[in-house]
Order: structure tokens, then C-alpha cells, then sequence
């Protein structure tokens, strides 16, 4: 792959109070097209804060957050509102799995279809023979992206019932259907056993091999270690620490901040 | 079943609420000629039925404890579905609407002109109960104000008819219109408001409406209202007022069926799906692509529109209006509707109309009761069965290859 | 310059009343975020329930003294168990519900207290015995501020200073205080959160009493709807003053008292309440945190 000039997503200098708490302090971090990207750090440094500034939901107090789409021109994201950031093509999954829990499986994959079609209330009336193709394309790329993550057997049933890992991959897949070109997942691996971590990573990896980059917060050492290609490792709203699994490893910053003793003698 | 212990709890609750009533319920003042009239059996009628109720409460929900603890052991199946689901079976709902359409049908032919007003009142609340529905039940809005838009509706049809001449048809896409555009207006800057908020907001809209039709007399006529509002008209064919109401009721037939049929599309829509999603949780939807103002703009404008051409045809029945038909309890009750019925369940806000407006109709026992047994509807619903009588049902979609 | 100062005395009482209802709004909303609807019924089921008491025992010809004193004790006992019971009922089991649900249970409420009463009593304007004896010192000022007034205002002040110091000093205003910020904190520092959240609603309802019974012989009738608009605008000086803060709901009764008093006397009085609610949609439009509120994020 050949490097691009412009990474896909630049931060600069990003800085979010909350009253009078800082959040996040000048934060810098860069994800090039095509990588896995970890954001690590202990609780409360300010990592879920930095997603909520990208997708929009808080507006950071300054700098800059820009994306370089392929073939597009740069964008500025600040003053985006969340469901233009979606449809700039950032897709993210939540750290408290947030599904349309009274809706099916499937249903909430079609819902991530939203933004990439157009029927209006004109359309859905009259059933236009456009509305109808344009319904049929939804199930049937909503139902492919559910083929894809293994849930193809429960799409019937509420999102709400599904098992704890299972609402996880629900969570990409419905992410995945907005057609993103990066994709953040917050903890994906949280609640998880060892096999269906295993199964994440693979799918993780599965989903880059499609041209997708990755911006991942985790706490899954191992996980992150073996997937990523760059790591950003925060604490207190800053960023202490970046480079490849294993410059981060032993970096010692890092590990007094973060890693702890343990970790050195693991 | 019932322990010792519930009946000590129940004679507890029953003097807990002997007590709470006592000043209101049994004593009662004539301040005027100072006598004290002592309504003691009140007391004891109270006592029994709390007592009563505390019990039958006490075993539905410890059989729905149960029912819950089962599920998470593993040993019943979730059956999110209500036991109520053959209500949803396409061949039932088949049977179901051919009968009572046949039925509503004959129906002007067997009963007299006073049922079939009756009749009417009830249909118009299907509607109404419906376009409240787009907004409360699917899209979550809880919206107080209702009444607001068939206010708008009602007296643009009556001022329309009164300075311009103009007729029912001509009034009736118009009034729709006009209550949209209110929906617009009033949406664009409270639905950034969290729920409640907005709850409170519209309450206050709806209010503001009927105190300026009460006040303003130069535009509305104030609390004396608009009379002589004509009936709709068959090609400028005179009708006796027996054929009158029986042409305006098919023509509300014909309304509750078109708005069935619009509103059922609208909810298998990408729209409707959108407002379902925004009930369940707003920031997941944005996060999904959703605009959320818009979409909440359009729920509430489209729930305006049927509101405001149910106004026309309330203004087109009674041939009278004042602001007096259009308080906060009206909304209240199109609210009752929704939430008995079932929120977001068209067959569910079907029934809940007809029960709601037909029981203190023909039950004129129940009559005096009915504001009193609409709060008593609310509460129970939301404690006992808050998916309303018929739960909205998530529709499956078939693959076709 | 007469006519000012008795619009600003009538602007003030009225606000203190505002502010006795407000503060029932704003504690529950502090401690459970819900509106409580039927506020203004419990409001009204205090000036009610005076009514009663007072006119049996003056028909038994007690001394004014102990009817007084009796009717006080009854209007904010009953109030009390009034609003103790709708808790119990019909919000603690939706507490984990979605959030529509109490809203709606709670307008339920509402329209069942208010239909109860209707049913129980009457629905016509009954008149309210005048319990505030008429102060002579008061005389010469009478044009502009009358002995019912002054009571009015007096008692407010005591209230509201006195639920001041029982939420800073007391044990259970400390409880009160920390289920405010975080209920589960609270429960697992051993606070029984149950129990604070019925003194909420105690605590409130007995207020709302007192305000009703005090408007109710300044007025000198009621009827069984009184509870709405009144629950309507005390609930508007909360959203004004920023929901959930005490010192905002007194501030915003204040405010809201004084706009009316002076729009009514100077404008128009047919459209009195429509201030109150043109004042509301403005206010959550353009600064629903409130004046003194803060905004709050959702967490995600």
C-alpha cells in the first residue's frame, strides 16, 4: 500500500472543557487510510471524550479535527452536526452498547442504511416503483452485512435479546452499513470471553481487508498489541505516548502511567 | 395463594386509604347554608375496594415476578410477543377488517341518526388517536398539545367559511395544511428540548391557541364561538339532515381509512423506521446518519396535518365551534387512546378509540366517571401493560433473492 | 406612583405562592428528574382540604384560633400523605422505566386528583372562609398592601428560610442533598434513597398546601382546577429559575410573579395566563437550563 501524503484523519490540538475540567488537552493523533489505530489509556483519560468530539455529539472547545476522504477534498469536522459526520463516512459503535433494543436484528442494520438512501414521506406513500427497489436494496445489503457477522440466524429477533457478545457485533454491524471509510469502535471487546475475542480480532482484521481503517479504544492488551498498527496512549486528556505495539511497550512513561510494575515482569 | 401477611397488608392499605379520603370523600360542606352532611358509607365503600384492589395487584404482579424470574433461570421462553399476537396473524387481521368494514357499512341502515352520531365522534378520535400516534407512539414525542392542531383545524374551516365562503372540500387540504405548517412552526425551536421539556412546552402551546381563540374576539368571536357552519355538501345537492349525517358519516369512514392507509405505509417506511429508532435512543440514531430535528420535525408535522383535518370535520359535524371544545383534556384524551391502545400499534389505537369514547357512550353509568376512569387508563397502562391492549408488533422482512 | 407599588406587593405575593408550589417541582425534579404533573392537584387538594376542615369546625364554633391552627395542620398533613401516596404509587415502580412512562402516570395522576375531587366535592367555585384576620396597624396602607399580603409574604419567607436550613443543616437534608447528585452513590453509602425520595415528596406537597390554603383566602373561592394553572405557572418559575435549584425556583416565582402583576396591570388582563405560558416557551427555547441552572451533558 502505498503511503498518501495527507493521513485520513488529522487531530490537532484538540481541547475540550468541561467547565472548569479539562477533558482533553491539545491532543494530536493521526490515522493514515488503510491502518488499525489503538487509542489506549487508563479510565477517565479522556478516550470516549475524544470519540463524542469526533462524531460530533460535544463540541470540542479547540482544534482542529479533519478528514481526508479518498478522492474528495479535506473536510473540516468541528461544526459538523453527528449524522453529517456519519455521512462524511465515520461510523462508531459505543461503549454501553446502545441498540434500538425494541427493534430486530435486522431493523437496526437497515436503520445504518438511513443516510446512504432517500425515500421521503412522498415515496413511502405512494410506493413508488423507486421506493420499492430502493427498500429491497436496504434488506438485502442490510441482510448481507448480518451474513457477514454470523447473526443471519437471528435476524427476526428484538436486538434486545441477543446475547451480550452478539449485541456487540450488532453494534459494527450496524456501524458497517452506513458505508464508513473509518470505523471507531469503543471497547469492542468489553464483557467478552477469550474465544469471542479471538473471533473479534479476526473480524476486526476481516474488515481492514475491505479498505476500512480502524480507530479502536480497547483495553484488551493482547488484542491491541496483535491487531494494531499505531498506538496513542493517553492519560489525563493528553496524549503520553504513540508509536508501533512495540515501541509502546516499552515505552516507560507509558508504563508508569498506564501498564503498571506487573506488566514489566508479565 | 394469599397469605396472612397480605391480608394484614391489605387492611393496612384499606385504612391507609380510608384515611387519605376521609376530609374529601366524607365530609361535605354546604358553606352557604352551614350544614355538614357526614357520607360515611363512602368511607367504608373505599376501605373495601382499596382493600380489594391491593390484593388482585398484589397477585398480578407476583405472577409477573415469577413469569420474569422463569425467563432469566432459562426455564420459559421469552415471548416478547403478547398473547395477544393472533391479533397480528394476517388472516385474523383479514377476517377482522373485512367484518368490520362490512359491518360500518350497513351500519347507518340499522341504527339511528343519534348512534351514527355517535359514531362519528368515535371514528374522528381513530383519527385523531392516529396521527397522535405518529408523534407519541412511534416517534416518542410526547406531545400535550395535540388539541392545538385540530383547534387550528376546526376554526379554519369555520373562519374560512365565514369570510370567504368557502366550502368543506376546499377547507379540508387547507386546514391539514395549516395545522402542518403549525407543527413546523412550533417544532423547529422546542424539538431540540429533551422529553419532558417538550411535554411541558406543548402543553403551554396548546393552551396559548385556546386562550387567544378565547380572547381574541375580532378574529375568533371569542368564547361565543362560530355557528352556522355548513355540513359537506354532494355537488350542491340538498340533503335532509338524516342524509346529511349519513353521507358525512361514510365520508368518515372513507377518512379513517385513508388515514390507515397512509399512516401504515408511512410506519414500513425509511422514515418510519427512523422514528422508531428515534424512540428507542436518540444519540445512537445520529450516531447512524439520522438528522434528528428533521425527523422529528416531519412526526410532527404529519400527527398536525391529521389533527387538523379532524378539526375540519369535528367544525363540519357540530356546525359550531368555540374554544371550549378544545382544553387540555381533549388532548388528554387522544393521549389515553394511544397509550390504552398500544403506542405505536394502528389495530391497538383502533380499539383503544372505540373503547374510550363507545364504553361512557352506551355505559352512561360510566359517564360521570370518565375523566376520572381516563386517569385511573394512564397510570394502570403504564404500571401494568405499558406496551398497551395491543403491542405494537416488529414486522419481519422476507428476503427475496 | 400608588399604583406601582400595589402592582409590585401583588406581584410579590403572588410569587411567593408561585415559589411555595416551585419548590415541590424542583426538589422532585432535583432528586428523580421527573416532572411531577400532578403537583398542581396536590396543591389544590391542600386549599381543599382547608376548605373542608375550616367550614366544619367554624359550623361546630370553635374559636378562630384553633381553626387556624387546626386547618393548617389538616390542609398540609392530608396534602402530605397525598402527594407520599401518588409517589408510592404510581412513580416508584416505573423508577427504571422509560422515560415517557412517568411522565405519563403522572399526568394520569393529574387528571384522576383533579376528577376525584370534582366527583368528591363539586365542581363549582366554593367560597374559602377568610382565616387572616384583618391587622389595624395595616390600615393606612391598605390601598396598596392589605393584611392578607403581608401574611402571605411573611409565611413564604419563613418557609422557604426554614426548608433552607433543613436541607444544609439537617441529616436528612445532607441525604437529600447526596441522592440529588447520585442516586446510586447514595444507596451504597447507606442512605435509604426510598425513604429521602417520600420526605421529597413530604416535604413539597406540605409547601404546596400552605400555598394553596394561603391563596385560597386571599382569593376567597376555589374550585377543583385550580391545580392546573397553577401547577402550569409554578412550574414555569422552576424552569426559569433552573430546574432542580432552590434558590432559581424562589427567583424564578419572583419573576414570574412581578411580570404578571405588571403585564396585567399595565397591558392587558386578558391575557394573563398567556404570559405565563409565552414566558415558559421562550425560556426553554432560548435558555432551558434556566437562570440559575446548569446545562448538563448526556453522558454517552
Amino acid at each position: 500500500m502505498p503511503p498518501s501524503t495527507l493521513p485520513l484523519l488529522n487531530v490537532s490540538g484538540l481541547t475540550m472543557d468541561f467547565g472548569g475540567i479539562r477533558a482533553l488537552d491539545h491532543l494530536d493523533l493521526q490515522v493514515q487510510s488503510g491502518e488499525i489505530v489503538a487509542l489506549i489509556g487508563p479510565n477517565g483519560a479522556g478516550k470516549t471524550t475524544f470519540f463524542n468530539c469526533l462524531t460530533g455529539l460535544y463540541t470540542p472547545t479547540s482544534g482542529d479535527l479533519k478528514l481526508n476522504p479518498p478522492g474528495r477534498p479535506e473536510m473540516r469536522l468541528n461544526d459538523l452536526k453527528p449524522n453529517q459526520i456519519t455521512e462524511q463516512g465515520l461510523a462508531r459503535t459505543f461503549q454501553n452498547i446502545r441498540l434500538f433494543a425494541n427493534m430486530t436484528v435486522l431493523e437496526n442494520v437497515m436503520i445504518g442504511r438511513h443516510c446512504r438512501t432517500k425515500a421521503q414521506i412522498f415515496g413511502a406513500i405512494f410506493r413508488t416503483h423507486q421506493t420499492v427497489r430502493e427498500e429491497q436494496a436496504i434488506v438485502e445489503a442490510s441482510r448481507a452485512i448480518l451474513e457477514k457477522m454470523g447473526l443471519t440466524s437471528q435476524a427476526d429477533e428484538f436486538a434486545g435479546n441477543l446475547p451480550y457478545g452478539a449485541q456487540r457485533r450488532l453494534e459494527i454491524a450496524r456501524a458497517l452499513a452506513t458505508e464508513p471509510i473509518l470505523l471507531l469502535l469503543d471497547e469492542p471487546a468489553a464483557g467478552m470471553n477469550q474465544h469471542e475475542t479471538k473471533e473479534l480480532s479476526h473480524l476486526i482484521l476481516a474488515i481492514r481487508q475491505e479498505g476500512l481503517s480502524i480507530l479502536l479504544i480497547e483495553h484488551d492488551m493482547k488484542l491491541v498489541m496483535s491487531l494494531s498498527d499505531h498506538i496513542f496512549v493517553m492519560d489525563y486528556g493528553r496524549k503520553i505516548a504513540e508509536g508501533r505495539p512495540e515501541e509502546v511497550r516499552n515505552n516507560l512513561l507509558v508504563i508508569k502511567a498506564y501498564l503498571g510494575e506487573d506488566f514489566i515482569h508479565a | 395463594m394469599i397469605a396472612l401477611k397480605d391480608i394484614r397488608n391489605a387492611i393496612g392499605i384499606g385504612l391507609w386509604f380510608m384515611f387519605l379520603t376521609f376530609p374529601l370523600l366524607v365530609i361535605k360542606v354546604n358553606p352557604v347554608e352551614k350544614t355538614v352532611i357526614w357520607r360515611w358509607n363512602n368511607m367504608l365503600l373505599i376501605g373495601a375496594a382499596s382493600f380489594v384492589a391491593y390484593l388482585v395487584s398484589h397477585i398480578i404482579l407476583r405472577r409477573r415476578d415469577a413469569r420474569q424470574k422463569r425467563i432469566r433461570q432459562g426455564s420459559e421462553q421469552i415471548t416478547t410477543q403478547s398473547n395477544l399476537l393472533f391479533l397480528k396473524t394476517p388472516k385474523f387481521l383479514l377476517a377482522l377488517s373485512c367484518t368490520g368494514l362490512l359491518f360500518a357499512l350497513v351500519f347507518p341502515a340499522l341504527f339511528s341518526t343519534y348512534q351514527i352520531n355517535i359514531m362519528i365522534t368515535a371514528l374522528m378520535y381513530v383519527v385523531l388517536g392516529l396521527g397522535l400516534n405518529i408523534v407519541v407512539g412511534v416517534a416518542g414525542l410526547l406531545n400535550l398539545g395535540y388539541v392545538a392542531f385540530y383547534a387550528v383545524g376546526a376554526y379554519t374551516y369555520a373562519l374560512l367559511h365565514l369570510h370567504f365562503g368557502l366550502g368543506f372540500w376546499a377547507a379540508l387540504p387547507i386546514g391539514g395544511l395549516l395545522s402542518a405548517l403549525f407543527g413546523i412552526l412550533l417544532g423547529f425551536p422546542v424539538l431540540r428540548l429533551r422529553g419532558d421539556y417538550l411535554a411541558i412546552v406543548t402543553l403551554g402551546f396548546g393552551e396559548i391557541i385556546r386562550l387567544i381563540l378565547e380572547n381574541w374576539n375580532d378574529f375568533s368571536k371569542g368564547p361565543s364561538g362560530i355557528s352556522n357552519i355548513p355540513r359537506p355538501g354532494f355537488f350542491g345537492l340538498e340533503m335532509s339532515l338524516e342524509t346529511a349525517i349519513i353521507y358525512l358519516y361514510y365520508l368518515m369512514i372513507c377518512m379513517v381509512l385513508f388515514t390507515i392507509f397512509v399512516v401504515n405505509r408511512l410506519q414500513n417506511s425509511r422514515i418510519g423506521r427512523a422514528w422508531f429508532a428515534l424512540r428507542e435512543d436518540e444519540i445512537a440514531c445520529q450516531a447512524m446518519g439520522i438528522d434528528k430535528t428533521r425527523t422529528k420535525l416531519t412526526a410532527f408535522a404529519l400527527g398536525a396535518t391529521w389533527a387538523g383535518m379532524a378539526g375540519v370535520f369535528f367544525a363540519a359535524k357540530t356546525t359550531f365551534i368555540n374554544p371550549a371544545s378544545f382544553t387540555f383534556l381533549e388532548s388528554a384524551i387522544i393521549l389515553c387512546i394511544v397509550v390504552l391502545g398500544g403506542m405505536g400499534s394502528i389495530v391497538g389505537v383502533i380499539v383503544g378509540a372505540f373503547v374510550l369514547i363507545l364504553v361512557p357512550e352506551y355505559l352512561r353509568v360510566f359517564a360521570d366517571y370518565r375523566m376520572l376512569a381516563f386517569g385511573v387508563v394512564l397510570v394502570v397502562m403504564m404500571l401494568l401493560r405499558p406496551q398497551g391492549i395491543v403491542a405494537n408488533v416488529r414486522r419481519t422482512y422476507t428476503h427475496k433473492p | 406612583m400608588d399604583y406601582f407599588f400595589e402592582l409590585l406587593f401583588s406581584g410579590l405575593t403572588r410569587g411567593s405562592i408561585y415559589a411555595l408550589i416551585a419548590l415541590g417541582y424542583t426538589m422532585v425534579y432535583g432528586i428523580i428528574g421527573l416532572i411531577n404533573f400532578a403537583h398542581g392537584e396536590i396543591y389544590m387538594i391542600g386549599a381543599f382540604t382547608a376548605l373542608v376542615v375550616s367550614s366544619v369546625l367554624s359550623i361546630y364554633g370553635l374559636p378562630l384560633l384553633a381553626i387556624l391552627v387546626l386547618t393548617v395542620l389538616a390542609a398540609t398533613v392530608w396534602a402530605a400523605a397525598y402527594g407520599f401516596t401518588v409517589e408510592r404509587l404510581a412513580y416508584r415502580p416505573l423508577r427504571n422505566a422509560p422515560r415517557l412512562s412517568p411522565l405519563i402516570s403522572a399526568i394520569g395522576m393529574s387528571i384522576f386528583l383533579q376528577n376525584f375531587v370534582l366527583l368528591a366535592q363539586t365542581s363549582d367555585f366554593q367560597p374559602f372562609p377568610n382565616l387572616i384576620p384583618q391587622f389595624a396597624f395595616m390600615e393606612p396602607y391598605a390601598a396598596i398592601i392589605g393584611s392578607t399580603d403581608l401574611i402571605i409574604l411573611t409565611v413564604a419567607a419563613l418557609m422557604m428560610i426554614l426548608l433552607t436550613l433543613t436541607i444544609k443543616y439537617t441529616r436528612t437534608g445532607q441525604a437529600m442533598r447526596a441522592t440529588a447528585q447520585d442516586q446510586k452513590m447514595a444507596l451504597l453509602v447507606g442512605i435509604n434513597v426510598d425513604k429521602i425520595i417520600s420526605i421529597t415528596f413530604i416535604i413539597g406537597s406540605a409547601l404546596a398546601a400552605i400555598g394553596g390554603l394561603l391563596i385560597a383566602s386571599h382569593i376567597g373561592q376555589i374550585n377543583c382546577s385550580i391545580g392546573f394553572i397553577a401547577g402550569i405557572k409554578a412550574f414555569t418559575a422552576a424552569v426559569l429559575g433552573g430546574i432542580g435549584s432552590i434558590p432559581g425556583a424562589v427567583l424564578g416565582s419572583f419573576i414570574l410573579g412581578l411580570t404578571e402583576a405588571f403585564a396585567t396591570g399595565y397591558v392587558s388582563s386578558d391575557y394573563e395566563d398567556v404570559f405565563a405560558f409565552a414566558l415558559l416557551v421562550l425560556i426553554l427555547i432560548f435558555r432551558p437550563a434556566g437562570l440559575l441552572g446548569k446545562a448538563t451533558i448526556e453522558k454517552v
